[in-house]
């Protein structure tokens, strides 16, 4: 059943398509001509526009990065089709209520690994007798099998991370976004965690929308990446990513790409020199 | 120096290198990882930890003995003043052998704990509200605080015109005494949640019980047991205060009104024994009660209490 968050009064304008054609079995994540604006109750203090105006249709399975300097409004959007904030304009759909992964693993430290992992299963609908079995399961996918007994300070920051995506994958979504997860490790425990998500990702026929600023990352991971112009953040420009095989972070087609996007990057970035004093 | 193009032949080796990681690669890595970065706890042995933190209040309170002592021996004060420890401590001894103090140490316990029971549960409910409720916060958030700082003892005129001699009297001036704290430290303690885990809780869709139940309440927990401890010193210090001013052979024969009989009586060493009862009642629950919970709940989370630092 698809989920519609639709912003109150304003009919889409883009394609024409209402919030009511949206049709689920076409798209696992359906972003049409959606506008934040945010306005603070103050007089004063001019309304922010975060996203303008911005439409992403993601396939069911697809693996989607999204790049952009900082202030695109990426994780405003991922906020808005987890369904934690609502459009000023446009409309979300998602074919589930997707789980969200953040930059700190955000796992409750009074919980065990395992517990943690049981609460999503609890709230996803899991009965109390099958939830034991499934915990390790997960646990087992990311290659944690056995700790689901161990205290949150006591696991690495890699291990937490894995912990959140078993976390993540326990809502039994079909889409899974992802806000900068790998930004706060180190360079070797990113490594493995890419290679991670990608077999993750490739066994579970996952939707995955990967927000990060790292845009050799985002062509390591992703099927396609868009890049989001900065304030407000706008859809610039698409690239298809047809490497086949095996992908590392330094493939030389990714690398290749990646300078490509950069440059990309960089000109929209620079767009923004002369406004700074304002 | 112009720039060369890369010879091909690197280009060739790079992407070998490239394409030549297998997958078992990266849980073999992975497996490295985890064992490098283990957080292995170091446990301070036994006999540090009892030299640490068990003898040095053992050993000021042998001094402070010693001074008393001291004290006594220079006839600063005559005897019936100052009492020898030796005295005191006789008098304390022969409450024990008599079994009086324990009647007295139960009448004023059983009226704490269930002072402080109830408070627990008002002061709860006060704190999950005001915890809540912006506008509740706004109005009765600097009330509590404002109460907080007012000495309990206050109440015990009004209470006593309002309910009488009776026990319900004690009770009013514990929770008045107790509640504002409890309700405090659960504020507080809600307020150090981590707007994360609300976001956590909004993307698990626990909803509003559901988030109250399984990240509000626990994560609020170090700061709610703090306000618990420190309620539990008030509602100690509100109960004492108001035996010592109605005493009334009716209810019941307290620490409070121990004391007050050794002043009728002007029996020193008997105010000096119920004082030291009320500090030893004070500090046992405190010892044995908070502190054991307080250490068990900051150290599942990898905390540590502030008074082990």
């Amino acid at each position: 059943m698809p989920i519609v968050t639709a912003a109150g009064g304003h009919p889409t304008t883009l394609d024409g398509a209402g919030p009511e054609l949206a049709s689920p079995g076409q798209y696992a994540v359906e972003i049409s001509g959606v506008t934040k604006i945010y306005r603070t109750p103050g007089r004063s203090t001019p309304a922010v526009q975060a996203l303008d105006d911005v439409t992403l249709r993601v396939k069911p399975g697809e693996f989607v990065s999204l790049v952009g300097a900082s202030g695109c409004g990426k994780s405003t959007l991922l906020n808005l089709v987890a369904g934690l904030d609502t459009p000023t304009a446009g409309t979300v759909t998602s074919v589930s209520r997707p789980a969200l992964m953040f930059q700190e693993p955000a796992l409750l430290p009074w919980l065990t690994a395992g517990k943690n992992i049981e609460l999503a299963l609890q709230y996803a609908g899991v009965g109390r007798s099958d939830r034991g079995a499934r915990v390790e399961e997960l646990l087992e996918l990311v290659r944690l099998g056995g700790t689901s007994k161990r205290r949150v300070h006591e696991l690495s920051g890699g291990q937490r991370q894995r912990v959140a995506m078993a976390r993540a994958l326990a809502q039994n979504s079909k889409v899974l976004l992802m806000d900068e997860p790998f930004a706060a490790l180190d360079a070797i425990t990113r490594d493995v965690l890419h290679d991670e998500l990608t077999r993750i990702w490739t066994t579970t026929g996952l939707t995955v929308i990967f927000v990060t600023h790292n845009v050799r990352e985002a062509v390591r991971l992703g099927q396609r990446v868009v890049l989001l112009s900065s304030r407000p953040g706008r859809v610039v420009r698409e690239w298809a990513i047809n490497i086949v095989g095996p992908r590392t972070i330094e493939h030389p087609l990714v690398g290749d790409l990646a300078s490509d996007i950069t440059v990309s990057l960089r000109e929209e970035i620079a767009r923004h020199a002369g406004h700074s004093a304002a | 120096m112009p720039a060369t193009p890369l010879p091909s032949a690197l280009e060739t080796q790079h992407l070998v290198v490239g394409d030549g990681v297998e997958p078992a690669d990266a849980a073999a890595v992975n497996a490295g990882l985890d064992a490098l970065e283990e957080h292995h706890e170091i446990k301070t042995p036994l006999g540090v930890r009892f030299a640490r933190s068990v003898l040095p209040p053992f050993l000021a309170v042998g001094l402070l003995i010693a001074v008393w002592q001291w004290a006594y021996l220079m006839k600063f004060k005559p005897d019936y003043v100052l009492p020898s420890p030796g005295t005191v401590f006789s008098t304390i001894g022969g409450l024990i052998a008599s079994g009086r103090v324990f009647e007295v140490l139960w009448t004023s316990l059983s009226r704490g704990i269930s002072g402080f029971a109830i408070s627990v549960v008002i002061g709860t409910l006060v704190g999950l509200a005001i915890a809540r409720n912006r506008w509740l916060r706004a109005g009765f958030g600097p009330l509590l605080t404002g109460l907080q700082s007012l000495p309990s003892v206050a109440w015990v005129p009004p209470a006593l015109l309002w309910f009488g001699l009776s026990n319900t009297t004690y009770y009013a001036v514990v929770l008045l005494g107790a509640v504002p704290s409890m309700a405090n430290g659960l504020i507080s303690g809600a307020d150090q949640v981590p707007p994360l885990f609300t976001r956590v809780g909004q993307v698990l869709g626990l909803g509003r019980w559901g988030y109250i139940r399984h990240i509000l309440l626990p994560g609020a927990l170090p700061g709610y047991l703090a306000g618990l401890r420190q309620g539990w010193a008030f509602a100690w210090r509100s109960l004492m205060a108001a035996e010592l001013i109605v005493t009334t052979s009716k209810l019941g024969f307290g620490l409070g009104q121990l004391m007050d009989q050794g002043r009728s009586l002007s029996e020193m060493d008997l105010m000096l024994s119920a004082v030291i009862l009320i500090f030893v009642v004070g500090v046992g629950i405190e010892v044995l009660f908070f502190r054991p919970i307080e250490r068990a709940v900051l150290h599942s989370r990898g905390l540590r209490p502030a008074h082990a630092r």
